[in-house]
């Protein structure tokens, strides 16, 4: 039995590396700095260790055989859940070059209304190291943010120290749109967060609104969806007052049409403000499991994000077509490659397409996949590199036990190379 | 297996070899002597008439790193326009302004280069930066790490550390993030900016720290100095871009107290404010400056006309510059109490007065600087312009009708503030391949690299002459990287994978004390997480790092 310290997560996308973890055999046990989070992601148990074709063990190697025989004569395959590390990212890449796939992120959807507001007009966004030692305003837009990243507020907005506040605690949060589900948000001296709520598919007006009290235009309406046009007001004079204010939300979280519009108008915000004599940066939250690891791959192999096919022998990224459900629903693949090697929940559509999966060990599902390998986790079983949610900052990941699971890489490079 | 390459005329700067025919002989990577006679040659290429120079190096290229990748995503519609085909020995992508990385690593290789030096490597990026770097086939690569924005330096200036405190800082950052260089940009400024100062000169202080760029400069040009790091601190100068910043740049050379310095994209710091524009070419008061002070060396950062982007870790110019950006999207970060970075889409117009005059300027300096051991072809890629436009840029500086005939076409009032057309200096082969290989390596402190006498890695480049330059630097005949045959005709036709190249400077290991307590309170990441470790870099059994001498271990 032993003790690993500061080891990393890439489960929770805000980068924590201090758990404590007790590994006895394959067996392993959070012991100091675990959160909802992070927690049941690390101690799930492993219960698959070889493969299956048509649901009877084989061996590895027969594995890989039957889904390269599966993908050889493919003219249309796709590649989705892409949730894994590095180097699992760049053997998934190589085999969908080779095969003409499409390569679709499972969180793409979501993070799609980051991309299309960044390559509309940009933005201006800070780091979590920034947000722990200048941010004295923090205004969270539609997001329960304890929710998705536990740990945050401990983290990042009541150290006890910060080089450039005096005092952490006077830090201020408001949320709009969304109330928390905890006290998370609460400062250690006991001062709540302001919370104004409005129906989520209202933020676009509440959003647009703000923007146009941020840059002083007449606001005729006395309320907005639910919100006080004066208390929005009064948050603009927060966001002009402070020296460094973060704007964060969750691009997943802003579940409606054109949500893309509600990040945009975020975004411009923050640069008229920056614009207004002091400073203020966006801080998108994600990094779950891979997906920012998928996008920076897909981004500096390809150019474009992890939403890219490659069927006419180069890639071509739409953010929209290349969908993995809209493909599979309109009937436009011959197989799926599901890569999952975080989240045993996280299962493929159903399809009656071939379907191989390269997932995590305790994966179960409705429908038995033609093929499925058992992987390692990246951070667990082996060693490898992910993204943090601000894509800056790549943090690497240690292994803990020896489980002779495989890592995505090396079953991804062998189907290519079997190819 | 012996590989023969006979009869070239062969420009080795090097050994002093200028236009002579020999031959070169290449046995399990490297060049060798002539073997004795009864050692069968193995693969003979006749080169009688041919150009024969080293693997060229690109001493400052953005290449790797997180702001060249938010470049990439920035800009689908600028890929949209050059796709680039898988085929059964190389990876598809995407080429133009910021290529993928795989495309990156065909189209230098295509060009002539086998090296590329990353100059922005930002320490808490710097594992992205090699990963991005690792997939770049053919070259080697390395980098220069960003320091003189970051807390922790400022922090040891304010606190009045000594001169071997930051030694050991300096030497540990290169140490943890894999770097063969520092560099410094807009020294303090984007520290500055996170304090929302929006300008930064030489001797204005920042708010917080009460620290003047000319004082970091100093006391990090005077480190890499002690700490035996032969290339010099490579420095992105103040105010980049600002109308009147000739006079800063020459104020930063005098202040630097003769230490050895690397002033990079100097067309960018070289303006001076005459003219109804008030704007103005500085590169002859630049350049007499550099021709003075043997201590500075310089690379040019040339604009190009047409669509590119602009990449840099300087947040507090890039965010004053984005009122250019066309298209008009762009991004400023702020970074991990460590730096910043700004990316801002440029479209560079020869009927731009501006425009057409920054492409006079950097044209006017390296005409007017005389020495090419101390100036590099750069376009700051893909800042000034991609790197694929290196084949033009040559022919501009070498073929003196051409480039009037360009300056001709260009703005007219740009054409009346500018001397090009007075200048009647064409570049040599000699003076190219010392610019592009020789003086790049001694630069940065390759050994065996950079040269062609027995000994040097066998990056070689065969060229057809060709009085049109352009066509002859845009396709050489044969491209050898460690030996291997890559291009033939300036295509592809094998890959392979390149070396990291480093320095291991030494460093009390004390300097961890400060550095863990810092980290645990102020940072984000354990002090053991953060250093990068040999093994993320070799452990695909790709890549690899070669560790190059520092300056005592020269002699």
């Amino acid at each position: 039995m032993t003790e690993i310290t500061e080891v990393p997560s890439p489960f929770c996308g805000i980068g924590t590396d201090d758990l404590t973890i007790k590994v006895d055999g394959v067996a392993l046990k959070v012991i100091e700095n675990g959160c909802a989070v992070n927690t049941p992601a690390f101690e799930q148990s492993i219960t698959d260790t070889s493969p299956r074709v048509n649901g009877k063990e084989v061996s590895l190697g027969v594995a890989i055989a039957t889904a390269a025989a599966l993908l050889k004569d493919t003219r249309l395959p796709v590649i989705g859940g892409c949730a894994t590390d590095v180097n699992g990212m760049r053997g998934l890449l190589a085999l969908a070059d080779r095969c003409g796939a499409v390569v679709d992120n499972m969180n793409f959807t979501g993070a799609r209304n980051n991309f299309l507001a960044l390559q509309d007009s940009g933005w201006m966004n800070t780091t979590l190291a920034e947000v722990k030692n200048r941010c004295d305003l923090l205004l969270v837009v539609g997001t329960d943010l304890e929710a998705f990243a536990p740990r945050f507020f401990e983290r990042y907005l009541w150290n006890k120290e910060a080089m450039f506040l005096d005092d952490t605690s006077h830090r201020e949060v408001v949320y709009l749109g969304k109330a928390p589900s905890g006290d998370a948000s609460t400062s250690p001296t006991g001062q709540k967060a302001q919370v104004f709520e409005c129906a989520t598919d209202g933020l676009p007006e509440v959003v647009a609104v703000l923007r146009a009290l941020v840059k002083g235009l007449p606001i005729r309406s006395t309320s907005v969806c639910g919100i006080l046009v004066a208390d929005l007001l009064a948050i603009a004079d927060k966001l002009k007052a402070a020296k460094y204010s973060v704007v964060t939300w969750a691009a997943g979280a802003l579940a409606y049409a054109q949500a893309e519009l509600t990040v945009q108008t975020l975004s411009e915000m923050i640069k008229d403000i920056n614009n207004q004599n002091t400073r203020c940066s966006g801080l998108p939250l994600g990094g779950k499991e891979g997906d920012q690891t998928a996008n920076q791959v897909c981004g500096w192999t390809t150019g474009y994000p992890a939403r890219t096919r490659f069927s006419c022998g180069y890639p071509e990224y739409d953010p929209f077509l290349n969908d993995t459900n809209l493909i599979l629903a309109n009937g436009e693949a011959d197989a799926l490659v599901w890569v999952q090697a975080f989240n045993v929940n996280a299962v493929p559509p159903v399809t009656v397409l071939p379907t191989i999966v390269v997932g995590r060990s305790g994966m179960t599902f409705a429908k038995e996949p033609d093929v499925f390998i058992p992987v390692g986790t990246p951070g667990i079983d082996h060693a490898g590199h992910a993204y943090r949610m601000d894509n800056v900052v790549a943090i690497r990941l240690k292994k803990l036990r020896d489980s002779g699971l495989p890592s995505t890489a090396q079953v991804l490079n062998a189907i290519e190379q079997a190819l | 297996m012996l590989i023969k390459l006979t009869g070239g005329t062969v420009y080795d700067p090097a050994s002093g070899v200028d236009g002579r025919q020999q031959d070169i002989y290449i046995q399990d990577g490297c060049i060798v002597k002539k073997p004795a006679e009864d050692i069968q040659v193995g693969k003979e290429y006749d080169l009688k008439g041919k150009v024969v120079m080293s693997g060229a190096i690109d001493m400052h290229t953005h290449i790797g790193g997180g702001k060249g990748n938010i470049a990439r995503t920035l800009l689908p519609e600028d890929h949209r326009n050059d796709p680039v085909m898988r085929s059964d020995i190389t990876r598809s992508g995407c080429g133009h302004a910021m290529p993928s990385t795989f495309v990156t690593g065909y189209r230098y290789a295509e060009m002539g280069y086998t090296t590329g030096f990353e100059p922005a490597l930002l320490p808490i990026n710097a594992r992205q930066a090699h990963m991005e770097m690792a997939d770049i086939p053919i070259l080697d690569k390395g980098g220069y790490v960003m320091l003189g924005s970051d807390d922790y330096l400022l922090r040891l200036l304010t606190a009045k550390k000594d001169q071997k405190a930051i030694n050991d800082y300096v030497a540990w950052t290169m140490q943890s993030a894999k770097a063969i260089g520092v560099k410094v940009v807009n020294p303090g400024g984007i520290n500055a900016f996170k304090f929302n100062q929006r300008k930064l000169d030489l001797d204005e202080q920042n708010t917080h720290y009460g620290v003047t760029p000319r004082d970091i400069l100093r006391v990090l040009a005077t480190a890499v100095k002690e700490i035996g790091v032969p290339h010099p601190l490579h420095v992105h100068g103040c105010n980049l871009g600002v109308p009147g910043n000739m006079q800063t740049t020459l104020d930063t050379i005098q202040g630097i107290g003769g230490l050895p310095m690397h002033l990079t994209h100097i067309q960018f710091h070289s303006y001076g404010t005459e003219g109804d524009f008030k704007f103005s070419s500085g590169a002859a008061q630049i350049a007499e400056a550099i021709n003075k002070n043997k201590n500075i060396t310089i690379d040019v950062g040339q604009v190009l006309f047409g669509q590119t982007v602009t990449a840099s870790g300087d947040s507090m110019r890039q965010h004053a510059n984005h009122k250019h950006a066309s298209p008009n999207k762009w991004v400023t970060m702020d970074i991990e109490c460590d730096a910043g970075c700004g990316v801002v889409p440029f479209k560079y117009k020869d009927q731009n007065f501006v425009n057409a005059l920054q492409w006079a300027i950097g044209l006017e300096t390296f005409l007017l600087v005389d020495d090419p051991w101390r100036i590099f072809l750069t376009t700051d890629h893909p800042n000034g312009a991609p790197f694929t436009c290196y084949p033009h840029l040559i022919r501009l500086l070498m073929d003196r009708s051409f480039r009037n005939e360009v300056l001709s076409t260009i703005h007219p009032e740009a054409q009346k503030m500018t001397t090009l057309a007075s200048i009647g200096r064409e570049y040599t082969l000699q003076e190219i391949a010392i610019m592009t290989r020789a003086g790049a390596a001694k630069l940065i402190g390759l050994k065996d690299r950079g040269g062609l006498s027995p000994g040097n890695w066998a990056d070689i480049t065969v060229y057809t002459d060709n009085s049109d330059r352009q066509l002859m630097f845009e396709k050489p005949n044969y491209v050898f990287k460690d030996g291997q045959l890559v291009v033939v005709d300036g295509k592809v036709v094998s890959t392979k994978w390149g070396t990291t190249h480093v320095v291991k400077p030494d460093f009390d290991p004390s300097v961890e004390k400060g550095l863990k307590d810092y980290f645990d309170r102020y940072l984000t990441m354990k002090l053991g997480n953060f250093k990068i470790s040999d093994d993320e870099i070799t452990e695909d059994g790709r890549g690899s790092i070669t560790v190059h001498p520092l300056k005592g271990d020269m002699a």
